[in-house]
């Protein structure tokens, strides 16, 4: 399951492998200007965290359907491929050759948008995932924040294609996921909010060096436990999960906002709903489970073993346990993840919105508070 | 002129046609739902001219608070009272739009004649870049802090407002004509479909 993340040829630590200057350096040994050396340079990191995310979605929906069918006591898919591990493909593939159907009298123009608007911020935010120390496509000051601003676009995605439907479990869908989006964002925000007030800083590579000073111990989630389950919870709530998947709820609403969707578009939500649950995982790895970091400083380790950081092979090895984990984390959070969604029972759109506004943000207020409070005390321990 | 330089020109025509053809779709098309989904278009646009200036921490807030919130609601709003019937015939609508087609023009005349004779500096201040996180924190609790805690303050008066309006069982006369207003809560409660009835 991880073998097939390549090992990302991005920037590795300044003093050591380079991969972007000897890309450029050689490109521009064949003639070119500098300035287009790193124009070619810059759609190669991109190109390679997308092929990582639907990577991640294909290993998600084979992790989905082995798990739920363990949860059920069946065996699974089984016959394409060893353990079924082609089943995605085969589902991907099926969707792809699928008559794309516009419902009659439905506003095709918004339709087709609406699917694309869903996937797209939640595509977008994988820019602030970092992989390692220099492992990422751009360390935004903003970082964090950027994602929090790209998520909030996606109801207007859902809104539309629940409008465009013309069906009115569609427009129902589409209105509840709205609903839900908006309330569970603010808790949301606030436990990130926590975090960022520790670490001073909203760049995910801050975040994570701030972790990682000694291994295990200093990871976010011994500061925050309060703020990590309720950012989990809401981040659930975001990606639309079980316990809280009422936008499709398919006893009442027989599949939400996207009833009338077939073919590709159905498939550009199905991608999407699957990109944001493993862009949610790897983020709570970042903000609470020290993103790359190994429980145990690699640092340390070179330090015992007598090898200098900046050798070639300690920084090969740095990445690649850096990407290693971080996926390994994000996996496990997936996991439980799906544990949960055939485990337990979906919320009331009441008992949602009740938990939402009346549970988790004055709680959230609270740890906000606290923390605030705590690096007022103990700033040696929360980031003074 | 650089790929850089190049770039950057084309993204700002490019989202300033958005924005400019945009709004005047938002104010013309008749479908309601449209000028609100295009709202959100030039908002999204206006983020990307944050952007092109640098200010990345501004460009993120205006996709939040305008699109994630201003323009979510707006929909929300829209959808949740679509009423499929005929607006009633305005009397003088020719007129009216004439009159506020002239007024625009000549605001658009006002606005052009300021652009135009201003001295702008060419190039304008540096821009700090990643630093304007702080410095917008720093304005908005020391030179800053009235006018930001006023503004909550008036967030805050508009939500009791609108509290205040959805619950007619709390006011039930108009607060404006001072009449009975006989609207009930949408939502009643309901009795538990599961109980059984005859045992109590």
């Amino acid at each position: 399951m991880l073998s097939i993340y390549p090992i990302a040829p991005f920037v590795l630590l300044t003093p050591g492998i380079d991969l972007e200057f000897s890309f450029t350096e050689a490109l521009i040994g064949f003639g070119l200007s500098p300035q287009l050396a790193h124009l070619l340079w810059l759609p190669l990191p991109m190109l390679l965290v997308l092929i990582g995310a639907v990577v991640g979605v294909l290993v998600t929906v084979w992790l989905e359907r082995k798990v739920s069918a363990a949860a059920q006591q069946r065996i699974g898919p089984e016959y394409a491929g060893a353990l079924g591990i082609l089943q995605p493909m085969a589902d991907g593939l099926k969707l792809l050759v699928k008559e794309d159907v516009i419902p009659h009298r439905a506003d095709s123009l918004l339709f087709t948008l609406g699917p694309v608007l869903v996937l797209v911020p939640v595509v977008l935010s994988w820019l602030i995932v970092p992989f390692g120390q220099d492992l990422l496509i751009s360390n935004v000051g903003v970082g964090i924040f950027l994602w929090i601003a790209l998520s909030s676009i996606q109801p207007i995605g859902l809104l539309m294609s629940g409008y465009a439907s013309n069906n009115k479990y569609s427009l129902l869908g589409g209105l509840r996921a709205a609903a839900q989006s908006i309330s569970y964002e603010i808790p949301l925000a606030l436990c990130v909010l926590a975090v960022v007030m520790m670490t001073n800083s909203l760049s995910t590579v801050d975040i994570v060096e701030q972790q990682n000073s000694s291994g295990l111990l200093t990871w976010n989630i011994w500061r925050q436990p309060v703020g990590f389950v309720i950012f989990w919870i809401c981040a659930l709530a975001e990606c639309e999960r079980l316990p809280f998947d009422l936008p499709e709820a398919e006893e009442e609403l027989v599949a939400g906002y996207q009833t009338e969707y077939a073919g590709m578009k159905f498939a550009l939500f199905y991608l999407g709903s699957y990109i944001n649950l493993v862009l949610s995982a790897l983020l709570v790895s970042v903000l609470y489970l020290g993103g790359w970091g190994f429980p145990i400083p690699v640092e340390w380790l070179a330090g015992l073993l007598r090898q200098p950081l900046e050798s070639p092979f300690v920084q090969v090895f740095t990445a690649s346990l850096g990407i290693v984990m971080t996926i390994l984390k994000a996996y496990l959070l997936v996991f439980l993840a799906i544990l949960l969604r055939w485990t337990t029972p979906r919320v009331r759109i009441d008992q949602l919105l009740d938990l939402g506004w009346k549970f988790l943000l004055p709680i959230s207020l609270v740890n906000l508070l606290i923390t605030a409070a705590l690096k007022l005390v103990f700033p040696i321990a929360f980031g003074g | 002129m650089t790929i850089a330089n190049s770039t950057e020109l084309i993204c700002f025509f490019v989202l300033a046609s958005v924005v400019v053809v945009g709004s005047l779709g938002v104010v013309l098309l008749e479908n309601i739902v449209y000028s609100a989904f295009l709202l959100g278009g030039v908002f999204m646009a206006v983020a990307g001219l944050y952007l092109l200036l640098n200010a990345s921490f501004v460009a993120a807030a205006q996709v939040l608070v305008y699109v994630g919130a201003v323009n979510v609601l707006i929909l929300f709003a829209i959808m949740l009272v679509n009423k499929r019937e005929a607006l009633k015939p305005i009397e003088g609508l020719q007129v009216r739009r004439l009159i506020s087609g002239f007024v625009c023009a000549g605001l658009l005349a006002l606005l052009m004649r300021v652009a135009l004779i201003t001295p702008w500096e060419v190039p304008g201040p540096t821009s700090i870049g990643e630093e304007a996180t702080i410095r917008i924190g720093e304005h908005l609790f020391t030179d800053y802090l009235l006018p930001f805690e006023l503004a909550s303050v008036l967030l805050l008066m508009a939500m009791i407002g609108a509290i205040v309006l959805a619950r007619r069982d709390v006011i039930s006369s108009d607060v404006g004509t001072g009449r009975e207003v006989t609207q009930e809560l949408i939502e009643k409660t309901q009795e538990p479909l599961l109980v059984d009835k005859s045992s109590t």
